[in-house]
């Protein structure tokens, strides 16, 4: 694309948000009928009525980017700072004057006393848009990122967007840990990240709990470490130990993916709570007296592992299958035994593996929500306390956010160790040499109780799903009453037909802006990841590297952070999103782009770069290159990301609790309210839905998508030699 | 000046601290089929992109057909580029490649494809528009690839190794046809390879470059016959190298004294002095220790080859290294034998 055609097209954008889209409201369909005046007035309204005069420089300044786009004669360095300053004029004034009038005394010379203005709107976002389009316009006229203006654009907007969805959120949180009563405080960040509540060792020598950051770390520790040693009795026996259940090894891989983080918990609960299954038969059967052991570090440890050792499997099973053979049959030729050929090569090489899923296991406890929301009890860990300091009785943002660094900087430590771990060492087993060899069998001691470890838990996997199952269609499973019901189904899902249909079930609601959002979010990361990742791939550009980490940062900040985050920096202008749809469909994208981005890197890989440059030298820009080359054999990518964007904005829940509201609610926290009002078995009968749906919908992506084989023989993609 | 296809003026190409193309000057003429040959990394590829507009100079102007492209994009350049690998899209038919670029540039469907499959004629693929690259043979791959860069109308048609791909005797008859190609329809082509045979055999211009830097620019017999130092000698094929002096020296017959001989050969003219010399296994003629003047030698090792023998004899000036045709009289190992020069290349480090 030409620089000059973008400019143009960045120009039409401004006028449109200057003039016709409201500069000010978002999503108020009722106050729209009001424009052009009150609510809906765009901005050229607003100024003709003598209101926000301080706009003028940016629509002089869009005046004058529009001279030389107007007469093609492009001037890049003028209509980049054009650009440029719009950005900063719309920004500044929107922190400048928010609700409460003037919220920058010292500006108060120079704008006097403006009214109180709320936050930006269509109109605004449309004269960011295309602010984002001048700069990129200019650059590219300039000769920068080759000379193409599309690719300027996408780097300068997916920056902006990153910057404005990402970063911000996380220098907000930062700040607020900081200030108390309105004013910097530093004292104050030092008290609250060395509080007692966190740091307590109560525990040790009292009856008392501990402090929050110990418990934490605890459960992430014993969670990171059974769930890893489960993983690897199932990844020994599946890839060596010469058994035939490969099926229902693959099911176990595959429930958890579709499964809402807490669903396990719910049949935890109705297993082992005071009135469940297994404890009402130990006191009938052994007269062991009902307690309540299940809500604590125990139960939630419980549900953590069931939730991450399949996981755990999946890493370790391909570890122990890239293992060469020959390395293990070159030791048994020198006359190794069995189990010295285990303990001497199979088991240092399967090492880097093993710390690998420890640390995944480790970060994935420490920002789970769900479960100890759940089975906590009074067991509370860091994303819990910050919820509570945020939704408790007291409202405490900085509380709030002075835990959230805590737990971010755990996360952050756990990728930074990993990130040395694996930097200093790692064993390439794959060689790309044909390695033909027999694995070697599990010597037999071992072999008996990688089995004594897996069977039964396979067992208790399947009762755990199986209750979720039967769950929703008994009278109380809680309580052990298991009579054939359409109750609780009916109470979520009923459907009336009176003049048409009314959905007059209490979950449609939830379950109708899930789906919606969902489906709004999974394209928008899927697209948004897969263009990062061509760019990030193919395209040299300066800042490149800040980019990666900008698309790659959200994936090491846990979900209870992002909520937080998102509630203190969008609840107020310039930019308030806080109770809108459109708040859920952006923490979505955002938090599941780095999955995509990096499966396109990945696919990109398997491309030879010599694909493009054909496309290039044979007169395709790079928009006919994406569109027509990179895209269609990107498919398999795009796929993936799409379900996987789409079922990880269907269970989430430790973001998006904190902004969901009554207008727009999301199943999970549904599902949760239900708990927390003991519904078990409307929240049971619900989580069945939810998986169903997200199964149909899974595969449904997948026939409508991803039927794109390449041709009727799989074409080998030649890689350059 | 305007009947250079491509000049480079000055061109420097540095990715980090290591300098690919390093000052590069050069006038490539219309029409002309160009190699550029030197050893892995000298910077040949990097030359290709930089014609091609794949990477931008650091340094430098470059131009083709008399217009500066220097910061022109690659798809702007109206050059074609036959890639190593033919980077065929796969998931496109073979007409669907052949005619991409003309769809991207703006042609109807219809016409695109019209075109398409006359270049496929020409180049002997018809029948074969609707399968899939992973449905042809190599050669045909490389010949869709040729197709596709052609039906462009390039001003220069750019070939990457296009050869490698291939099994021996193919590649023989593709680099036959891609000459007889460029020579119906005139192409301008700048053909990059590391192999000396197949340069030899279908330039008409032979650039060797070394280190970014071009060593020697000319006809295949001028390099093959007067390489300009031991460096381009040795990679235009095989050659003795001998220090020696050089005696009288014309430009017809010339003096030398090698290994305390003193001997007569054709060379061109050359001062005299100390000179290093090479000569061709090919050059050298044995004959048998009786027959006067010659350099004297034992022959170490006999190998018959079928079309030729190969000797290695041990003389006075060093080892050398002998081909001589299968006709000509065979020695046995250990036999005495006069070196005789048909022809001396004095070298000018
Ligand atoms: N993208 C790059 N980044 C860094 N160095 C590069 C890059 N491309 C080439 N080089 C370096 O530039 C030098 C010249 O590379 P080039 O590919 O032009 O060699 P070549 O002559 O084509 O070699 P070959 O015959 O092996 O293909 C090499 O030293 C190479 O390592
Ligand atoms: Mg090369």
């Amino acid at each position: 694309m030409g620089a000059l055609t973008l400019g143009r097209l960045a120009l039409l954008a401004g006028l449109a948000g200057v003039l016709l889209a409201p500069w000010h409201g978002m999503e108020d369909a009722a106050a729209l009928a009001a424009w052009p005046r009150a609510e809906a007035a765009p901005l050229a309204a607003l100024l003709a009525d003598g209101e926000r005069w301080w706009m003028w420089p940016a629509v002089g300044l869009l005046a004058l980017a529009a001279l030389p786009l107007v007469r093609g004669r492009m001037a890049g360095g003028l209509v980049a700072a054009c650009g440029a300053a719009i950005l900063a004029i719309v920004f500044l004034q929107g922190q400048a004057i928010g609700l409460r009038g003037l919220a920058w005394p010292a500006l108060a010379p120079l704008l006097g006393t403006p009214a109180p203005q709320p936050a930006l709107g269509w109109g605004g976002a449309l004269v960011l848009a295309a602010a984002a389009g001048l700069i990129a316009s200019g650059l590219a006229q300039r000769g920068r990122f080759g000379g193409d203006a599309f690719i300027a654009f996408l780097v300068v907007g997916s920056a902006g967007l990153l910057l404005l969805f990402v970063f911000v959120p996380l220098l907000t949180i930062l700040s607020a840990a900081a200030i108390e009563d309105g004013r910097l405080a530093p004292g104050a960040l030092a008290a609250r990240l060395a509080a007692h509540e966190a740091w307590s060792l109560a525990c040790v020598t009292t009856h008392q709990g501990c402090g929050v950051v110990w418990n934490t770390l605890l459960l992430a520790c014993l969670a990171a470490a059974a769930s890893t040693l489960i993983g690897l009795a199932f990844a020994l026996l599946s890839a060596r130990g010469g058994v035939r259940a490969q099926p229902a090894f693959r099911a176990m891989t595959i429930l958890p993916l579709i499964t809402p983080p807490f669903v396990v918990s719910l049949a935890l609960i109705v297993l082992f709570g005071r009135t469940g299954l297994v404890t009402t038969a130990m006191w009938d059967w052994f007269g062991i007296p009902r307690s309540r052991w299940i809500y604590g570090l125990p139960g939630v440890l419980l549900a953590q592992v069931l939730a991450q050792a399949p996981i755990a499997f999946v890493l370790l099973e391909g570890a122990v299958r890239a293992i060469g053979p020959s390395l293990e049959e070159a030791a048994a030729t020198m006359g190794a035994r069995h189990f010295v050929v285990f303990r001497t090569v199979t088991w240092p090489l399967l090492r880097p593996a093993l710390a690998a899923c420890l640390l995944l296991g480790f970060v994935e406890s420490l920002s789970d929500f769900g479960n100890p929301l759940v089975l906590g009890g009074d067991f509370d860990v860091l994303s819990t306390r910050i919820f509570f300091a945020i939704a408790g009785a007291r409202h405490e943002p900085g509380r709030a956010a002075a835990l959230a660094l805590l737990l971010l900087a755990l996360t952050f430590g756990a990728f930074a160790l990993q990130a040395l771990w694996l930097g200093r060492r790692r064993y390439t087993t794959v060689t790309g040499k044909g390695d033909s060899g027999v694995p070697a069998p599990l010597p037999r001691g071992l072999r008996i109780s990688c089995g004594a470890v897996a069977w039964p838990w396979m067992g208790f996997t399947a009762t755990v799903y199986g209750i979720i199952l039967v769950g929703g269609f008994v009278h109380d499973i809680g309580r052990g009453d298991m009579a054939f019901t359409w109750r609780h189904i009916l109470t979520g899902f009923e459907v009336e037909w009176r003049d048409g249909i009314a959905f007059r079930g209490s979950a449609w609601d939830s379950l109708f802006t899930t789906l919606e959002v969902a489906a709004i979010s999974a394209p928008l990361t899927a697209g948004l990841g897969i263009l990062l990742a061509w760019l990030l791939a193919r395209q040299s550009f300066p800042g490149r590297g800040a980019l990666e980490f900008m698309a790659m940062l959200s994936f090491a900040i846990p979900g209870t952070v992002v909520g937080v985050s998102y509630i203190m920096a969008f609840n107020e202008p310039p930019v308030e999103l806080t109770g809108t749809a459109l708040i859920l469909v952006v923490c979505f994208v955002f938090r599941n782009l780095p999955v995509g981005v990096r499966g396109g890197i990945a696919a990109l890989a398997q491309i030879d770069k010599s694909l493009d440059e054909a496309s290039a030298t044979m007169g395709g820009g790079a928009v006919q290159t994406l569109r027509r080359v990179v895209l269609p054999l990107l498919r398999p990518a795009i796929v993936a990301a799409l379900a996987f964007s789409f079922v990880h904005a269907m269970t989430a829940v430790s973001a998006v609790i904190f902004l969901v509201s009554a207008r727009h609610n999301l199943a999970t926290v549904y599902i949760v309210g239900r708990v927390e009002a003991g519904e078990m078995a409307l929240a049971i009968a619900y989580c069945t839905v939810l998986i169903l749906v997200m199964l149909a919908v899974v595969l449904g992506i997948e026939r409508i998508v991803g039927r794109a084989q390449l041709g009727r023989r799989p074409a080998p993609l030649r890689a350059g030699a | 000046m305007t009947d250079a296809a491509i000049r480079f003026e000055r061109v420097t190409k540095a990715f980090g601290v290591v300098r690919a193309v390093d000052d590069l000057t050069f006038d490539l003429p219309r029409g002309a089929l160009v190699t550029l040959l030197g050893p892995s990394g000298c910077g040949k590829t990097t030359t290709l992109r930089l014609v091609a507009g794949l990477e931008l100079p650091t340094e430098g102007r470059i131009e083709i057909e008399g217009g500066d492209v220097t910061r022109l994009a690659a798809a702007e350049r109206r050059i074609a580029m036959v890639f190593q690998s033919y980077a065929l899209f796969p998931h496109m038919t073979v007409l669907e490649n052949v005619s991409y670029g003309l769809v991207v540039g703006g042609a109807r469907r219809q016409s695109a494809e019209g075109e398409a499959q006359a270049m496929l004629k020409t180049l002997g693929l018809e029948g074969l528009g609707a399968r899939l690259p992973a449905e042809l043979s190599g050669g045909q791959q490389q010949r869709v690839a040729v197709a596709r860069a052609l039906v462009l109308r390039p001003k220069v048609l750019l070939f990457d190794e296009p050869l490698s791909n291939l099994d021996a005797r193919l590649r023989r008859r593709v680099r036959e046809d891609i000459r007889d190609l460029q020579k119906r329809l005139g192409l301008s082509v700048v053909y990059v390879t590391h192999d000396q045979q197949e340069a030899l055999a279908v330039s008409d211009l032979l650039v060797v470059m070394r280190d970014g830097r071009i060593a020697q620019k000319g006809t295949p017999t001028e390099l093959y016959d007067d390489p300009a130092d031991a460096f381009v000698a040795d990679f235009m094929g095989e050659a003795n190298v001998l220090e020696g002096e050089v005696l009288a020296s014309d430009g017809g017959m010339g003096r030398i004294a090698v290994g305390g001989a003193v001997l007569e050969a054709p060379m061109r003219a050359h001062p005299a002095g100390r000179a290093s010399l090479a000569v061709r296994p090919e050059a050298i003629r044995l004959v048998s220790a009786e027959q006067g003047a010659g350099l004297p030698g034992r022959v170490q090792r006999a190998a018959f080859l079928g079309q030729t023998r190969e000797y290695e004899v041990a003389t006075e000036a060093g080892m050398l290294f002998v081909v001589t045709p299968a006709a000509a009289p065979a020695w046995e190992e250990g036999a005495e034998v006069l070196c005789r020069m048909e022809r001396v290349i004095p070298l000018r480090t």
